[in-house]
């Protein structure tokens, strides 16, 4: 089946959306970078499921409400989002910023959550564990900080964008500022109510990840009630790129263990 | 002409070896490069410099704010316009200006302003800024909200200073219940606010608006667009359905005169250069984080800085053949000045007479012949 790419309307917002596969629903929620090109990790999961990946209102050429002001904002447009679903409750992956976004939303309802994975999420800040400063970093540091394998970094870096390319670009990093500066990439009162999230949840990290440290995810291990936590070594920041058919084979392993 | 003299007081013992291991002079230059004692000789020696502009025949001596940096010690300006009020009799003392959006409550700006110019009898000016971009990394402030905020602070400032309180501020980033300003300001209605700005049309358009007619400072930026941003405030101000005075536009700018432009330019080449390379340089990421500018602006800066290509160091030579900054004879800082006065009809000239590295012997005697040989002819 091949990907569809779709205008999705809920409510007053209009995202775009790609939809790839069958079976069950498994809503991907990207990171603070923006819509991810479809690659091999996407389409591991499409094997499986009814893939679902939503481009963030906000980001690229989705809308941009003005009444979005914090990641608290994005999480009830969420459940919007999932209530205008239809069939059964969903597998909810999210990484980095949309780690944290899925986070948020399943800490105030799982009714429409049959499990939640967190790669590399942002959301909760660990004491004497900063994280990496991605405002800060030249396009070069960015690049390089995100990957273990340079390879990665070095194809990125070659890369020369369309103008198109370039906008979406400025305009995500515009949102990414919006809902991650201040508090740095963090809501102080989410480690309070993650025991409300009562759907397994797999927590997946990066071991060299410069963003977040993969030792955060002993914070949310610690708080989540049904958790498990699964460190790729060899990886940094976006393991569905750097290892995708390994995360997407992890994933797909703790979805249908938990069948 | 309205002559103001202006004062950075940036750290000049800088180990610039040091600075260069660093992406630049501020926020993560660490500060054991700064040595107090040699801290402490600056700041005596600056205050002295904006004490004798007022004796040399200054209009106006003026500070500003800036954290977490080498390029200026000011933090909190207000200490400073303080030490000056009581050390000067009849020179305004301006503060141009504060950075709106980097504060929780702008009310506090609006008292210590208020006491300013309670202390001064009504000599204060104040000016109101977004800061430098670098600012928002300093002090954590979301940059994406630094337009709004600026707004928003600039509104219950001026309600501040001149509604009956107490009253009840309702906005998205500030909300009192108790606005009820004690001392209120001297001046009426209010203090002078000034807009010292890169420039971009929004700023210009809002400043010009005839609710508010404040003066515009174009800062830092080469002769044409200095020009080019003050006739645009000249023509908004048509298009509002008034004519601008000259009192309305200004700009800042560095300046060194000496008797020959040969003499001028050797003499001011280290403090040029590194006002420009050392002190200001800031990566792209620092000096513009998402958000302070919009959107769209931001789009069109990029465009032209392609267009431009990478920047090496600044020399002198490029910034004087750009009109950035003004540096020769007595007559050939005459000629620009009154060149680019005469372009705009801009009558506020904010002088940059200490800069970069440049010591106290030199700034003394640009001062003197600023004074002498250049100020009478521009009057």
């Amino acid at each position: 089946m091949a990907v569809q790419e779709h205008k999705h309307t809920v409510r007053d917002v209009s995202v775009r959306l790609c939809r790839d596969g069958e079976g069950e629903s498994l809503l991907f929620l990207h990171g603070a970078g923006g819509w991810p090109a479809w690659g091999p990790f996407f389409d591991a999961l499409a094997r499986r499921c009814q893939l679902l990946v939503p481009e963030h209102p906000g980001f690229g050429l989705s809308d941009n409400p003005d009444w979005i002001r914090n990641v608290a904002d994005v999480a009830m447009y969420y459940l919007d989002f999932l209530d205008a679903l239809e069939g059964p409750p969903v597998h909810l992956v999210g990484h980095s910023l949309g780690g944290w976004i899925a986070a948020e939303i399943a800490a105030r309802n799982t009714s429409r959550i049959r499990s939640l994975t967190l790669i590399a999420p942002a959301g909760l800040r660990v004491k004497g564990l900063l994280s990496g400063d991605n405002f800060i970093w030249s396009p070069e540091e960015y690049a390089r900080n995100l990957f273990y394998d340079q390879a990665f970094a070095e194809r990125e870096l070659a890369h020369v964008p369309s103008e198109q390319e370039a906008d979406i670009a400025l305009t995500n990093r515009y949102m990414a500022t919006k809902l991650g500066w201040e508090p740095r990439w963090f809501n102080p009162a989410l480690e309070r109510w993650l025991h409300r999230v009562r759907v397994p949840t797999l927590v997946l990290w990066g071991r060299d990840d410069k963003l977040f440290p993969s030792a955060y995810a002993k914070a949310w291990a610690e708080r989540l009630p049904d958790s498990r936590v699964d460190i790729i070594p060899e990886c940094g920041h976006r393991p569905h790129v750097e290892k995708a058919d390994l995360s997407a084979q992890k994933i797909l392993g703790f979805i249908g263990g938990r069948k | 002409m309205k002559f103001t003299f202006f004062h950075l007081m940036p750290y000049r013992p800088l180990d610039m070896a040091e600075r260069h291991k660093h992406r630049a002079a501020w926020v993560v230059l660490p500060n054991s490069l700064y040595d107090p004692k040699k801290g402490a000789d600056e700041y005596a020696a600056y205050i002295d410099q904006l004490v004798y502009a007022e004796e040399l025949g200054f209009d106006v001596i003026a500070v500003n704010e800036h954290h977490q940096t080498a390029y200026g010690m000011m933090p909190a300006p207000n200490l400073i316009a303080s030490a000056l009020i009581q050390r000067t009799k009849k020179a305004k003392i301006a503060v141009v200006g504060r950075a709106l959006p980097l504060v929780n409550n702008p009310v506090y700006i609006a008292e210590e302003f208020a006491m300013l110019d309670n202390l001064s009898r009504g000599r204060l000016i104040t000016g109101f800024v977004r800061g430098i971009g670098n600012e928002y990394h300093a002090s954590g402030i979301n940059p994406f909200f630094s337009h709004e905020r600026y707004q928003e602070a600039h509104d219950l400032i001026v309600a501040a200073w001149t509604r009956p309180g107490p009253f009840a501020f309702e906005g998205t980033h500030y909300n009192l219940r108790y606005v009820n300003l004690w001392p209120r300001p001297y001046q009426q209605p209010h203090p002078p606010i000034w807009i010292p700005s890169m420039g971009s049309s929004e700023t210009i358009k809002w400043a010009a608006a005839p609710e508010r007619k404040y003066p515009f400072l174009v800062t830092f930026s080469g002769r044409d667009l200095v020009a080019r941003y003050l006739n645009m405030y000249r023509e908004q101000a048509r298009q509002f359905g008034y004519e601008a005075g000259g009192d309305q536009l200004g700009w800042a700018s560095p300046v060194y005169v000496a008797d020959t432009d040969e003499r001028a330019r050797e003499e001011a080449r280290a403090g040029i250069e590194t006002l420009f390379n050392d002190f200001l340089a800031v990566p792209w990421e620092m000096l513009l984080p998402p958000g302070y500018m919009s959107l769209s602006s931001m789009k069109n800066t990029i465009k032209m800085r392609k267009a431009l290509g990478s920047r090496a160091r600044h020399s002198m030579e490029e910034l004087i053949e750009s009109g950035t900054v003004v540096v020769g004879s007595p007559r050939t800082v005459r000629d620009q000045l009154s060149r680019l006065r005469d372009a705009t009809g801009a009558t506020n000239l904010v002088t940059m007479l200490q800069f970069g590295v440049l010591p106290d012997d030199l700034t003394k005697r640009n001062m003197e012949m600023f004074a002498s040989e250049v100020m009478p002819h521009l009057r």
